[in-house]
């Protein structure tokens, strides 16, 4: 075969892979139904938005690239003071706060990125901690900037493109924010299928073959972990501007936890896994939350416990089954 | 308060880290398990005493071996129902079957014995200062050094010197090869893992009085645990005793020149030690 045979033969199913299955767009369909569905949940579809794409965002670093990183709340507490002060001190318009966020965010990433690229997963996995605890005590000694343990109050967001006021019900935040989810995630599923997507796939896969194969891995994992923490960034950037609030929890372990929590829940390196995760891990938490309010914790801990012991390969595997199913030859996995 | 006081405050501090980070230091040290919930059993420590303190009125010596047995206990049970699958398991997954662990324990804990601080009160001859050779020292850190630095010295002896020690490494290093010549590595294990939990226990005990004692214990103190592992480095005892030390007199004399900086400076310090010496501060280079 030649190689210009073997290129289109590659392009052509680059193109195969990027294009939409109809369960997809049943996905997105529902999300938007949610929204005249059930009026009084809300803020609560709201928050499942924004922990959606914030899953979205660790999905591209661990589904895609395979590094675990346990401090990302580092990058959702940066977009969300990013966000929370720009709108303090500088413009009241939603959008502005999001780019600037997920741009701050981002060069933390890229600035801390070659701090992840060196050792093993154990050394990594106490970097990423480190940095999400580092920017902890940061954000709690500059008080003067982040008021400390009070956090940023009285944060008032102008209407989105001078049109949409926020409300009370969340009407708005959740129309924001999923359309906002929505278009990030286009975008990554559109660089997770491109030939940078799939170079960062080998590097996940097999490192050693992929350098040889000229993949520039630190090159490669510096961008990814960048784009990352720009999409965790505009996380936090939402978090800060729906609830007009942002405080040290932001930044807490819990937060680095849970994500890791909700995108094991749904399956990583499946663009969807997030979305589905973070889900099930809202409606678990306020169903647990609501006939044992100070003890939720306990329950998400025997349920993550109980399911690495037992029940992913369970439960993945019938996932993965329905959508093999569903989808037929052309086979599932987006 | 002089610079000597301080030292000796903060190798006290690192004596306490150290016993509650040693048998971490073999789970994910030499084991490679990425046990996140390994305060919980020093927590278990700390709660066997403060209970057997407040509510039986047992003497405060008298608790620490029973915090050792508890949390021993906890842990050989543990380790033979729930750790033992989790071995061969991808790191992602040991974290989150221990990040689980950590949180059903701190729940627990708040549910059975309320979120506040618990206060011990030690006896009266671990109490007040004296002098040496003008320095004031505290009498119950003197005691802790005491004690912590003869465990320590036991702890290199059991690794180093004893046939149990030998085999433990053997089987670490290789434990199909270690099977074969009829080490009962699952044993092993179990016990280690055990001995661990106990020391852990013992450390939380020790730790009411200098580290507090509260239900969000195993999170507050877990990257502690782990700096002292991940610094000091996996292939001996005395590197993570070292690292302990550091870390002890660190915190301490940071907490005290610069308290505003808070816990930023032992963090900085991992994040920087660790782009320096990724195997550990006192490893050698390992593939």
């Amino acid at each position: 075969m030649s190689t210009a045979d073997l290129t289109a033969r590659v392009r052509g199913s680059l193109v195969l892979a990027r294009k939409w299955h109809p369960a997809e767009f049943v996905v997105w369909v529902m999300a938007a139904a949610a929204f005249v569905l059930f009026p009084r949940q809300l803020l609560l579809l709201n928050e499942i938005a924004i922990l959606a794409l914030f899953a979205l965002s660790l999905d591209l670093i661990l589904g895609y690239a395979g590094i675990v990183s346990l401090g990302h709340a580092a990058f959702l507490g940066m977009g969300a003071y990013t966000a929370g002060l720009i709108a303090l001190h500088v413009t009241a318009d939603p959008l502005v706060g999001l780019v600037i966020g997920m741009a701050a965010s981002g060069l933390l990433g890229l600035v801390t990125s070659p701090l992840v690229l060196k050792g093993n997963d154990l050394t990594r996995l106490m970097v990423t901690l480190g940095i999400g605890l580092l920017m902890l005590e940061l954000a709690n000694s500059l008080g003067w900037l982040t008021g400390g343990a009070d956090g940023l109050q009285g944060i008032a967001m102008g209407k989105i493109l001078g049109l949409f006021e926020f409300d009370l019900f969340g009407k708005t935040a959740y129309a924001y924010s999923l359309t906002v989810l929505f278009l990030l995630f286009v975008l990554a599923r559109r660089i997770v299928h491109s030939p940078f997507g799939l170079s960062l796939r080998a590097v996940r896969d097999n490192p050693l073959r992929a350098a040889s194969s000229g993949v520039p891995i630190p090159w490669r994992l510096a961008a990814v972990y960048t784009l990352s923490a720009a999409y965790a960034g505009a996380a936090g950037a939402l978090l800060a501007q729906t609830t007009q609030f942002v405080s040290l929890d932001v930044l807490d372990f819990h937060r680095s936890a849970d994500v890791m929590l909700v995108l094991i829940i749904g399956g990583a390196g499946w663009l969807y896994g997030g979305i589905v995760g973070a889900a099930v891990f809202k409606l678990l938490q306020d169903w647990i939350a609501w006939f044992t309010p100070q003890y939720w914790q306990f329950w998400i801990g025997l349920f993550l416990v109980a399911f690495v012991l037992g029940g992913r390969e369970i439960l993945h595997g019938g996932i993965r089954a329905l959508v093999a199913r569903v989808s037929g030859r052309r086979g599932g996995g987006s | 308060m002089t610079l000597l006081t301080i030292l000796i405050d903060g190798i006290a501090y690192g004596m306490v880290l150290f016993v509650l980070a040693s048998g971490l230091s073999v789970t994910l040290g030499l084991m490679n398990f990425v046990n996140l919930a390994h305060g919980a059993f020093a927590m278990v420590g700390g709660y066997v005493t403060v209970l057997l303190m407040q509510r039986l009125g047992v003497p405060f010596l008298a608790t620490l071996p029973a915090a050792f047995l508890v949390a021993a206990a906890a842990g050989l049970v543990l380790e033979r129902t729930l750790y033992r699958p989790m071995y061969a398991k991808s790191h992602l997954d040991q974290v989150m079957f221990s990040i689980g662990l950590v949180f059903m324990a701190v729940a627990a804990m708040k549910y059975a014995v309320g979120s506040q601080q618990q206060i011990i009160s030690l006896p009266s001859f671990l109490l007040g200062r004296f002098d040496v050779f003008g320095v004031s020292v505290g009498r119950y850190r003197l005691f802790v050094i005491v004690l912590c630095g003869l465990l320590a010295l036991a702890l290199h002896w059991g690794f180093v010197k004893t046939r149990f020690g030998s085999r433990l490494r053997a089987a670490v290093d290789d434990a199909r090869v270690a099977r074969g010549l009829g080490i009962p590595v699952t044993a092993l294990f179990a016990v280690t893992f055990a001995v661990g939990s106990g020391l852990a226990g013992l450390g939380g005990a020790l730790g009411v009085e200098l580290l507090g004692l509260d239900p969000t214990f195993p999170l507050k103190f877990m990257i502690y645990f782990l700096i002292v592992v991940t610094v000091g480095g996996t292939t001996t005892i005395t590197g993570p005793f070292f690292a302990a030390m550091l870390l002890g007199v660190a915190d301490v004399g940071g907490k005290y020149f610069i308290p505003q900086a808070g816990a930023f400076i032992i963090y900085g310090v991992m994040v920087a030690l660790l782009i320096l010496r990724p195997e550990g501060l006192f490893a050698r280079s390992r593939s």
